[in-house]
């Protein structure tokens, strides 16, 4: 017990340490609009510390082990010796997409100029906007992440220095999405702190996809802030799509800030990974604001997927929806904790939260948390959580029917992933994550197939 | 929709109605605590060495640990030096019949609806009533002795059954369980204790009254129920205390344990004073309540009705340590005015094909708050596991709240856990349905909420289920109903 709070101490000292050390090359070559918030961020990082288990917020993932590891950080851009754009390739038919790549956390230098985007779009480098067009961001960085008190946000605000940068001006819509793929590349374990922004402009619409990807092998710790504001009337889909190495350790906080009449759609696969971590807020702070949040994880062998999601309903009469589901197999770990809060005078909200998850074997565990904070009293709330298994009824229907076992599992499970796969509004993305869960339920994506190990 | 709000308003500005303070002489320690107050309350109750040691250890932990803040709560700082810990009315009656029991005593009785003779006669509900710490009155012991059932306060057990008492205090609750168990076991003053032998099937309802009556006094109950094999017990608490403005703090401890194929069922109405519709006084109720299942296909059942407190914080729990095993949770919990509730359970499974039903009933009106937090708990071992969990939240009136704060952990392929829980008011179409028919809208919010609380108090055993409603209307309904 002692020794973990030393431990706990001298990791979280550590971060501080190093903060200060490289506090100058942090500051070179970035925007004072994101140099101005570090010292802040890490004084609130050093009050909590990298949070263990005592964390009600991260009682079932413990990070102190992770973050008790070393790792090389990169606090300058690091020139790739590669041609990324060939080493790489989306293998997702039929899907049209601009693409970004970032690796390590910072923009990839030789990214392909991006042609066709709308008049008014910005899509770039955090770093480089910040630095020449301040103005577009000042109003809107760490303005949400800053109301967490989250101390791995605050440590993504002391150390940020790039990331992946939108912006849709009024009234523009474009179907295209955009795809931002985020490589970790590395020989030996490296750290990687990510900061993004998307702003999207009253009356537009638009679509990002994150790929998460490692292309090496070596263990890796990522810890990304994303920040979404969504306009009034905006229509915006944000969907993430991990798929990492066993040794990876990623730590994902997403806010999104919802306008009047605005439409979210948020969607997060986790198909493979170490240790993942998802943390998402949603805070409806317009009228009529719609969001739909859901996610899926597959794990096996020793992986760990814990999601985290906060709808804060702030304005009455605003709707949210979520749907978490996990299928555990061999000594996985999962978690989910899912919080719905309805402010006094939110009235006329209706909020509905679900996390089914299904257990493959004895050793698998799985902890979930689903609460509801109501405040008023002319709402519509609820929530659902099961752990079970695959409904026997269902599997001795399809025997009946001259259904073989392996095969009516398998399409029982599809079936239980389904639910949150055709919610995805992106055809072509929709249906090769379909490709992808029946992969994964089949063992056949035995690891991320990008790596090169 | 005026009407409705007026009645909402009529229903949730109701004071409470129990509030009476009766004159007893006290016999009192000084106010604060140390080793010296433990040994003083351990001397004067004539205490064997295992129980002064019992309390000396739990008091040397309980001083190196927090108050748990994690509750949905707001507590103001208590003051732990500032409260007598052992009080008891001077004169410990020893009496036969009604007729020699102090008079004040019997009116006090009276004005809480419990006339002892009567229910002696017409329930065979056997009494054992505390007021402020000391057991006053035993009822119907021979009758228990003829079948070898011990229920005596805990003070008798103690002396007359010592090797009982050693063998099972603190095995459900280890003295170091929570900051308020353990400061319950370093100076508890008294409570009951009760033991069903082998194969015995309690032919009556066993049953105490609390009262907290000295101003100033905690209340440090005590409560052990020992269920052998193949025995049953129906056990029933309820209590009701006078209004105070100075805030009063309990901290009780009830622990059962049965054994294989033992059935206990504990169901309690709590009614402490919940402080007047500003917020101020009432009763601080932190309670900790745990049963284990320790032999196969035992059966630990437990039913609240929770009206009264100003703060409340209670997760009655089970540990389903027997194989077939099954624990229950049957709650409703009203909050108005000020109160604060942050209650629920905790079901432990561990041995296989474990059971456990969870239906919490939660209202919250005025400007009060209500938490249901439960934890539901499958170990690796606890093959083919079974939960369903339902929580409810009912709200009158805009300024409440109702929250929810589950916490499923599962760690084995063949349990299934289920859980859901809903928020929602009364529907305007479901009173517009009722006045259609001519019900009004008075009758019909009084119809609706004890229909939604019906499911729990069905659990309930007779006598109780007529006072559980009572105080429903009480706490929530005024006029209405």
């Amino acid at each position: 017990m002692t020794q973990t709070l030393i431990n706990k101490k001298a990791v979280s000292e550590k971060y501080s340490e190093l903060y200060q050390v490289n506090r100058s090359t942090l500051d070179q070559g970035s925007s004072p609009v994101l140099n101005r918030m570090r010292d802040i961020a890490i004084k609130r990082f050093e009050q909590q510390g990298v949070p263990g288990f005592k964390n009600e917020d991260y009682k079932y993932t413990n990070l102190e082990r992770v973050f008790g590891k070393e790792y090389r950080h990169i606090f300058e851009y690091e020139k790739v010796d590669v041609d990324l754009n060939e080493v790489f390739r989306c293998d997702v038919p039929q899907l049209d997409t601009y693409t970004i790549l970032l690796v390590n956390g910072w923009y990839y230098a030789r990214n392909k100029q991006l042609e066709g985007l709308p008049d008014g779009v910005v899509v770039g480098s955090l770093k480089q906007v910040a630095n020449e067009q301040p103005e577009l961001l000042e109003n809107y960085l760490n303005r949400q992440a800053a109301l967490s008190d989250d101390p791995l946000v605050a440590l993504n605000t002391a150390f940020a220095q790039d990331g992946f940068f939108m912006y849709v001006p009024e009234n523009v819509k474009f179907e295209k999405p955009v795809q931002v793929i985020n490589l970790t590349r590395a020989q030996e374990a490296v750290f990687s702190t990510q900061r993004n922004l998307i702003i999207a402009g009253a009356n537009s619409e638009a679509k990002v996809i994150f790929c998460d990807h490692t292309l090496t092998s070596s263990e890796c710790l990522g810890n990304s802030v994303t920040e979404v504001f969504v306009g009034d009337r905006a229509v915006v889909d944000v969907y993430a799509v991990q798929n990492q190495n066993n040794k990876s350790n990623a730590i994902n906080s997403v806010f999104f800030k919802l306008g009047e009449k605005s439409n979210l759609m948020s969607g997060v696969a986790s198909l493979h990974g170490g240790l993942i971590r998802n943390n998402l807020l949603v805070s409806m702070d317009g009228e009529n604001a719609e969001a739909n949040v859901y996610g899926m994880s597959f794990t096996d062998k020793r992986q760990h997927v814990d999601n985290y999601t906060n709808i804060q309903h702030n304005q009455a009469n605003c709707l949210s929806n979520q749907l978490y589901k996990n299928v555990l197999d061999e000594d996985s770990v999962g978690a989910f904790t899912g919080r719905i809060h309805v402010a006094r005078d939110a009235q006329k909200t209706n909020a509905f939260q679900r996390n089914n998850n299904v257990l493959l074997t004895d050793t698998a565990k799985m902890n979930t948390k689903p609460q509801l904070i109501i405040d008023a009293d002319d709402v519509k709330c609820s929530h659902g959580a099961t752990v079970g298994q695959i409904d026997l009824d269902a599997l001795f229907y399809m025997r009946q029917r001259g259904i073989g076992e392996a095969d009516a599992r398998m399409m029982l499970m599809n079936a239980f992933a389904h639910e949150v796969v055709q919610e995805i509004r992106i055809e072509p993305l929709r249906d090769r994550i379909d490709e992808l869960v029946e992969k994964r339920l089949k063992g056949e994506l035995g690891k991320c197939n990008n790596c090169d190990a | 929709m005026e009407e409705q709000d007026k009645i909402l308003h009529e229903v949730t500005s109701k004071e409470y109605e129990f509030g009476f303070v009766s004159d007893f002489d006290m016999e009192t320690l000084p106010k604060g605590l140390n080793e010296d107050v433990i040994r003083a309350i351990s001397a004067k109750k004539e205490e064997p060495e295992f129980m002064l040691n019992f309390r000396l250890e739990a008091f040397r932990k309980w001083q190196k640990m927090p108050m748990p803040d994690w509750a949905y709560l707001k507590i103001p700082k208590i003051d732990f030096q500032d409260i007598i810990y052992y009080a008891a009315p001077k004169k410990k009656p020893q009496y036969e019949s009604l007729d020699e029991v102090d008079p004040e005593l019997l009116e006090t009785f009276n004005k809480l609806g419990i006339p002892l003779e009567e229910q002696k006669i017409l329930s065979g509900v056997a009494v054992d009533a505390v007021i402020d710490s000391v057991s006053v009155k035993t009822t119907f012991k021979e009758t228990l002795a003829e079948k070898g059932i011990i229920f005596c306060s805990f003070s008798d057990a103690v002396k007359e059954h010592p090797d009982l008492v050693q063998k099972y205090l603190g095995m459900a609750v280890p003295v170091t369980d929570n900051f308020f168990a353990a400061l319950n076991s370093a100076v508890f003053s008294d409570g009951s204790f009760c033991y069903i032998p082998k194969g015995v099937k309690c032919p009556m309802e066993l049953s105490t009254y609390f009262r907290i009556n000295a101003a100033g006094t905690g209340q440090f109950e005590r409560t052990l129920i020992v269920a052998d094999d193949d025995s049953k017990v129906s056990y029933l608490e309820g209590c009701t205390a006078p209004m105070r403005d100075e805030n009063q703090l309990h901290a009780a401890i009830v622990e059962i344990i049965a054994m294989d194929r033992a059935d206990v069922k504990y169901s309690t109405v709590q009614n402490w004073y919940p402080g007047d519709k500003n917020g101020k006084g009432g009763v601080y109720n932190f309670v900790t309540k745990r049963g284990i299942c320790r032999g196969e296909s035992s059966k630990i059942s437990w039913t609240q009705v929770e009206t009264g407190s100003a703060i409340t914080w209670k997760y009655p729990s089970c540990i389903l340590m027997g194989d077939n095993s099954v624990g229950e949770f049957n709650s409703v919990a009203v909050t108005n005015n000020f109160q604060q509730a942050d209650t629920g359970t905790k079901m432990i499974h561990i041995g296989k094909n474990t059971k456990s039903t969870i239906v919490s009933k939660g209202i919250s009106a005025g400007r009060s708050d209500n938490a249901y937090r439960g934890l539901v708990k499958v170990m690796p071992g606890a093959t083919n596991a079974r939960n369903f969990s339902q929580c409810d939240s009912l709200l009158l009136g805009s300024t409440c709240g109702a929250h929810t704060f589950p916490y499923i952990e599962v760690a084995n392929k063949s349990s299934i856990i289920e859980h859901e829980a809903t928020t929602s008011k009364i529907g305007e179409d479901q009173i517009f349905y009722c006045n259609q028919r001519g019900i009004s809208t008075e009758d019909a919010i009084g119809m609706i909420v004890n229909g939604y609380a019906k499911e729990v108090l069905n659990k309930l055993p007779m006598e109780f289920a007529v006072e559980a409603q009572k105080l429903l209307q009480i706490s929530l309904e005024g006029s209405v109903g």
